[in-house]
């Protein structure tokens, strides 16, 4: 099939079509979904080890004396809760408190902060970075010479120990979760989207098909999205555009945790919304569903309550457990079962707060 | 490219017929399969039920999407292949083969619907484009 023109490739796109990857389109870029058999690279994750190039992920890095003013207002989880070359997960709100996108925020120094956000919210987040900047000193600026891939698996520690340059080997062995290192131009966190013990590597474009290569060479699989979108669903985490978006607040989108209203005279951007919603209390919560018979949960699946109807936001069949689970928005008062409409039938499920699977283990 | 066995007819919609004496066995193409991914699910039809040209009879779910399976001769299920309901992957790793969905006594002997395997080679192809 051929790609039309208006797709965007990640400096590793070649190394992909080599691979012999099934590429699809995703948010504006050509992306591989599969190397084979998206199954086999769910359980070589959960298992062993698997890369994923996710270039096409955002890379932003905020300077200046007022950077840490400037995020405070910007993003809703706080960042004077980070040390340098530590992570946080969080939202960005518009001022009605809707999710403009989901991103983690690193601290490097006191002066310099990096954003990684999503692919398909690109110019919008870029287009809102700016438009917040209002009077704060601070350069935004887009990083877009660089790769970023995804080591995740458990057996990525005893695999990679001698593929990342030398000065950075000691501190990656030693990186606690949502910790960084970095050493010129490489930028190693100890983060990830599936659920797995791994790391995620921003680098210079260029030096990627090499690291590529190495990653292969050490037995580390490559995984396209098909197996990415099975994972973090196993491991219940969000994915924008589908689990929530603009019109949705993280209160109804199980992200209330990465809502930081202490200290209470920080004024971020939606928290007047918030705190409004917080006092009228949320009409719906996004929950996990688990299919009690066979089949599978898809998404924009209607959600039958005894307090009303919900939809199914991300669904489908966990390889990992062999089951139907899915995200669901649902009305707020329900909270043991209900039932998904399939095909004209309505399946009972059981409602669980998510992940579904953690380090490979069921965890409900 | 795909594989497509001469011995074989086949629908527009992807589905697979073989003559046996006096039953059909139905299944999925090669090409079908790959496009659909691992699958992960099957929901075959009840043996007895009879169905028309065309008719949905069978859904496939694969770890992408669900896929109506079109019955591509009229007839009454003699048979279903009970062992893709533990592992629906047989489809992915022999569609021709272990991977076959169901029997059927046909209503009619006649199959002018039904393609070649060169006829259904150039339709792929076209829907390539």
């Amino acid at each position: 099939m051929n790609v039309t023109s208006t797709l965007q490739a990640t400096p590793l796109h070649a190394c992909h079509v080599e691979a012999g990857a099934r590429m699809v389109p995703f948010g504006g870029w050509d992306m591989p979904l599969h190397y084979g058999s998206q199954l086999k690279e769910h359980h070589t994750v959960r298992t062993a080890a698997g890369v994923f190039d996710v270039s096409h992920m955002t890379v932003v890095d905020v300077t200046g004396v007022d950077a840490p003013a400037y995020l405070r207002h910007l993003l809703a989880n706080n960042i004077d809760r980070l040390a340098p070359l530590q992570g946080l997960y969080t939202c960005m709100l518009n001022a009605a408190g809707g999710v403009v996108d989901d991103l983690i925020a690193f601290k490097l120094t006191p002066t310099h902060y990096r954003l990684v956000v999503n692919a398909a919210t690109r110019a919008k987040d870029l287009a809102w970075l700016q438009q917040q900047l209002a009077h704060y000193k601070v350069n935004v600026h887009h990083q877009d010479q660089v790769a970023m891939l995804a080591v995740q698996g458990p057996a990525v520690a005893a695999r990679i120990p001698d593929i990342f340059p030398t000065a950075m080997q000691e501190n990656i062995a030693a990186l606690k979760p949502f910790h960084a290192t970095h050493h010129a131009d490489w930028f190693v966190s100890r983060t990830g989207y599936t659920g797995e013990e791994g790391f995620e590597i921003i680098l210079p474009a260029e030096q990627a098909p090499d690291f590529w290569r190495k990653l292969q060479a050490a037995d580390i699989a490559p995984c396209g999205l098909g197996a990415r979108d099975t994972l973090r669903l196993e491991a219940g985490l969000n994915l924008y555009g589908q689990d929530m978006d603009e019109t949705v607040t993280p209160l109804e989108a199980n992200l209330s945790w990465t809502v930081a209203f202490n200290p209470a005279d920080r004024d971020f951007v939606g928290r007047a919304a918030l705190e409004k919603l917080k006092q009228t209390g949320v009409s719906h919560k996004l929950v996990g569903l688990v299919l009690q018979g066979t089949g599978v949960l898809r998404h924009g699946q209607k959600v039958v309550t005894s307090a009303g109807v919900g939809e199914i936001t991300s669904g489908g069949f966990s390889p990992t457990l062999s089951i139907g689970i899915a995200l669901a928005r649902i009305p707020s008062a329900v909270i043991e079962k209900c039932e998904v409409e399939v095909r004209g039938k309505l399946l009972p499920v059981h409602i669980i707060k998510p992940p579904f699977v953690r380090h490979g283990k069921k965890q409900f | 490219m795909s594989s497509v066995p001469k011995k074989l007819q086949y629908s527009k919609t992807h589905e697979w017929v073989r003559e046996d004496e006096d039953i059909v066995t139905i299944g999925i193409t090669d090409h079908a399969q790959c496009m659909l991914g691992d699958l992960v699910y099957v929901e075959l039809p009840e043996v007895e039920a009879g169905f028309e040209i065309g008719e949905e009879c069978a859904v496939l779910e694969s770890v992408k999407a669900a896929a109506d399976v079109f019955c591509p001769v009229s007839g009454e299920v003699v048979e279903i292949n009970t062992l893709l309901l533990d592992h629906p992957q047989l489809i992915n790793e022999d569609p021709y083969g272990r991977g076959w969905l169901f029997r059927l006594r046909p209503f009619e002997k006649e199959r002018p619907e039904l393609l070649d395997a060169e006829e259904y080679n150039k339709q792929v192809a076209s829907e390539a484009h």
